[in-house]
């Protein structure tokens, strides 16, 4: 266990980093776990309570928020991160299909959302604003619009002879 | 260093010598970088263009008889049209290039650019008649709008606060700044300005709540928590004239006596967030953002607050919550947030439509605005059209157009001359209208009789292959989702409703499910303090009301008229299409498919799982699905 705490510590470190940025205000609470988020692509329960611990607050009040935006995720997440947009014009387009689908293109089981080898996330978002394309698929930031079963597919299967071939 | 603009006639210097600038380039060609034309790919032709046209290009022009001074190739903000996107429009010869590819650049920089030529196969043609529309404002889609909010989105750079000046940008904040605070509100109220985020409630009146409170410290926050699945013409306003924004928040801080102010984006719009954010910067860079703002008394302070995935925080006092960091939840009012807002402080929350159409009305005049729209609801209102319709995108028209003129003249109908057959209008919360209501005024009243609401403006177009059923479903998972929990009877009504309605879409529902729904509905609207648990019920009592029928074929006869339900789909064979090749009878994994060669092949429904095999074995289309 010695490297894992080493590297937790490691962790800490960069967690201070952002909460000293924001001069440690309850106010920028959101913030700070944007910006956490982004650092470990997830919100990991140890950090959530050290957040609490230096920034004065109760584990819970920070939990509340983490637990409260869509945006948080309490657990690890793919190096891909596929949002099919189920907003009301990419629902009726279609964008049901599209993530079963994409689910049963990257092997995804009940109840899982990201695949064992943590190389794809996928996930449904209400709406990205991008509604005269839909149905809209993004993988990491980048957006895929007017989707197809077929097409979400072959730009999967790019991605994952990527992978393999790495 | 950036020159200060720190006195009205520094600001009117900066505005000509802009406008000087803006002249020079004989060309513009402007590029949309709005979400969906990036989707796109509109920033690779962007390059691409770019590419073409740099060194002397200029000396190569012919089309311009004066000679060309220089090309201009700006990314500018949302054009609209997003179904055609990428989009290029090319100035002075107002022409508008659909599905613009980096492979089309090379034709468009020697033909257009260099001789002012039009190239035809990538201007607009009319799905019905053929017709070529090359010009932008001859195209329906645009001819039939009324652009104020969106006056500049398309036309300008948003990232050059240049351009901005050169419209008339900042010069309703220095009209402002020479009048009082009352006289300013008294001119909105005038105007009869409403709230554009879905409220409709009095601009004016709302600042003048907050003007009432004789308190040091004020804020006006902009709400850009545009949450309405189906609509996105905030994101397009804060992505394509970020500035505009800013003034309207600017003007609405002077006249309610705020310093400081937050827009609050979602996070789902980084686009808006990284342009407003240079906005900002640009803005305090040249003294139009900080103390003594054109060496008036007045300071201000613009801050942006990025909101973490939550449709509740479009709410106002569960949007003040957020910022302050805590979970988003309401609570409940009064106090008011113009008594008790942000950190106790008096607060004005308005949306970015409405802030956008504040500096012209400032600019124009209540008399201009008022000459708009109808006489209830003033001016106009930006819709976003989405689904089953040609023209997708994002148009602007004034209060009170019908429903018919905004899908068919502008819309161009529905997609694949298919049936009309229900737009949902203002999202989850508002509620659906159907043909009988084609010719219905679309203004906040008339809207509000039939039970639906503008709401932020998206209007969702569904045709006859839509199954509403599905669709109340699909609604009520989004709130049953976004119910923040505070309220019993939101957060376990919709968590019922719900159940019942995939039961419904499921096949297992029963008729004292209707009953149920309908008693569950009005708890919920009744007993919830906040819009979302409010408004809730809608999707729900609407669909009900005008689509009755299409609740009890799913509940009595096990059938989904729009042949969507997956568990209610029978599969049948078409005896006068079937030509008896026994292809379907091949292929079923289950052999519920039978008959003799060249006779109709029948199909046992109870035998069928429903897989679809046969659908797509059969070669002549004979195996309906309903």
């Amino acid at each position: 266990m010695a490297v894992a705490i080493s590297a937790s510590q490691r962790k800490f470190e960069r967690v201070n980093e952002i909460i000293q940025k924001h001069n440690g205000k309850k106010s920028a609470l959101i913030a700070i776990l944007q910006e956490i988020q982004e650092e470990y692509r997830y919100l990991p329960e140890e950090i959530l309570t050290y957040v609490a611990t230096a920034m004065d607050l109760s584990p819970a009040t920070v939990f509340g928020v983490a637990t409260f935006y869509a945006q948080f995720s309490l657990e690890p997440k793919g190096k891909y991160i596929i949002k099919v947009c189920d907003g009301t014009a990419c629902h009726v387009r279609g964008s049901g299909p599209l993530y079963k689908s994409i689910r049963k293109k990257v092997g995804l089981q009940d109840g899982k959302f990201t695949t064992e080898d943590m190389n794809f996330t996928v996930e449904t978002v209400s709406c990205l604003g991008a509604c005269g394309l839909a149905p809209v698929v993004t993988i990491n930031e980048k957006v895929y619009g007017q989707m197809t079963p077929e097409g979400i597919e072959i730009i999967i299967e790019k991605l994952m002879g990527k992978e393999d071939n790495q | 260093m950036v020159q200060k603009i720190n006195s009205q006639q520094i600001l009117t210097d900066a505005k000509n010598s802009a406008i000087e600038r803006l002249e020079h380039d004989s060309i513009r060609v402007l590029i949309c970088a709005g979400t969906g034309c990036v989707a796109g790919g509109s920033l690779e032709v962007a390059a691409a263009i770019q590419t073409a046209t740099a060194g002397d290009m200029k000396t190569q022009v012919s089309f311009i008889e004066d000679g060309c001074e220089g090309i201009a190739v700006k990314t500018s903000g949302c054009h609209g049209f997003c179904a055609m996107g990428p989009l290029v429009r090319i100035e002075p010869l107002g022409l508008l290039y659909c599905k613009v590819t980096v492979e089309d650049v090379p034709e468009i920089v020697e033909k257009t650019i260099k001789k002012g030529e039009t190239i035809e196969r990538l201007a607009y043609r009319h799905p019905s008649t053929d017709e070529i529309y090359p010009v932008e404002h001859e195209i329906p889609f645009y001819k039939n709008q009324t652009r104020i909010g969106l006056m500049n989105c398309g036309i300008i750079d948003p990232e050059d606060l240049g351009e901005y000046l050169a419209h008339d940008g900042y010069q309703a904040l220095a009209k402002v700044l020479g009048m009082n605070s009352q006289e300013v509100v008294d001119q909105i109220k005038a105007a009869g300005l409403r709230g554009r985020g879905g409220g409709g409630f009095s601009t004016g009146q709302k600042w003048q709540f907050a003007l009432n409170e004789d308190r040091e410290q004020k804020y006006v926050i902009c709400n850009g928590d545009e949450g309405d699945p189906g609509a996105f013409m905030d994101r397009s306003i804060m992505e394509g004239d970020p500035h505009k924004v800013i003034e309207g928040l600017m003007i609405a801080g002077y006249a309610t006596g705020a310093n400081a102010g937050y827009l609050y984006v979602r996070a789902e719009y980084p686009l808006a967030v990284k342009r407003l954010r240079k906005a900002i910067k640009d803005a305090e860079e040249a003294g139009l953002l900080g103390e003594n703002i054109l060496g008036t008394d007045f300071s201000f302070k613009a801050l942006i607050k990025e909101g973490a995935g939550a449709f509740v925080c479009g709410e106002e006092t569960a949007l003040m919550a957020s910022i302050e960091g805590e979970r988003g939840m309401p609570k409940p009012k009064p106090p008011f947030p113009a008594q008790k807002g942000l950190w106790g402080c008096p607060t004005t929350i308005n949306n970015v439509e409405t802030l956008a159409n504040v500096p012209n009305i400032i600019l124009k005049g209540v008399e201009w605005f008022r000459s708009l729209g109808t006489d209830k609801s003033p001016g106009t209102k930006t819709f976003a059209i989405t689904g089953d319709v040609a023209n997708t995108g994002l148009i602007e028209v004034p209060m009170g157009l019908t429903l018919r003129e905004i899908l068919f003249d502008i819309g161009g109908g529905i997609r694949n001359n298919k049936e009309f057959k229900a737009v949902q209008i203002g999202g989850p919360s508002g509620g659906c209208l159907t043909p009988e209501h084609l010719d219905m005024p679309l203004d906040f009243d008339s809207l509000a009789k039939v039970g639906a609401m503008i709401g932020s403006g998206g209007l969702v177009v569904m045709d006859n292959e839509t199954c509403i059923v599905e669709v109340a479903r699909f609604f009520m998972e989004f709130t049953q989702n976004e119910s923040c929990g505070k309220c019993v009877l939101c957060r376990e009504g919709t968590k019922r409703m719900l159940e019942i309605l995939q039961r419904i879409v499921d096949g297992e529902g029963e008729m004292k499910d209707i009953d149920n729904l309908l008693d569950i509905a009005y708890a919920v609207k009744d007993g919830s303090l906040c819009g979302l648990g409010k408004t809730a019920p809608n999707p729900v009592l609407t669909t009900l009301k005008y689509f009755y029928d299409e609740y009890v074929a799913h509940i009595q006869d096990k059938k989904c008229p729009a042949g969507i339900c997956e568990a209610l789909k029978g599969y049948s064979i078409n005896a006068d299409k079937c030509k008896g090749c026994s292809k379907c009878a091949r292929v079923c994994p289950v052999g519920a498919i039978t008959g003799e060669i060249k006779k109709p092949y029948k199909l046992d429904q109870d035998k069928c799982i429903k897989c679809g095999a046969c659908v797509s074995a059969c070669p002549f289309n004979a195996v309906e699905v309903g």
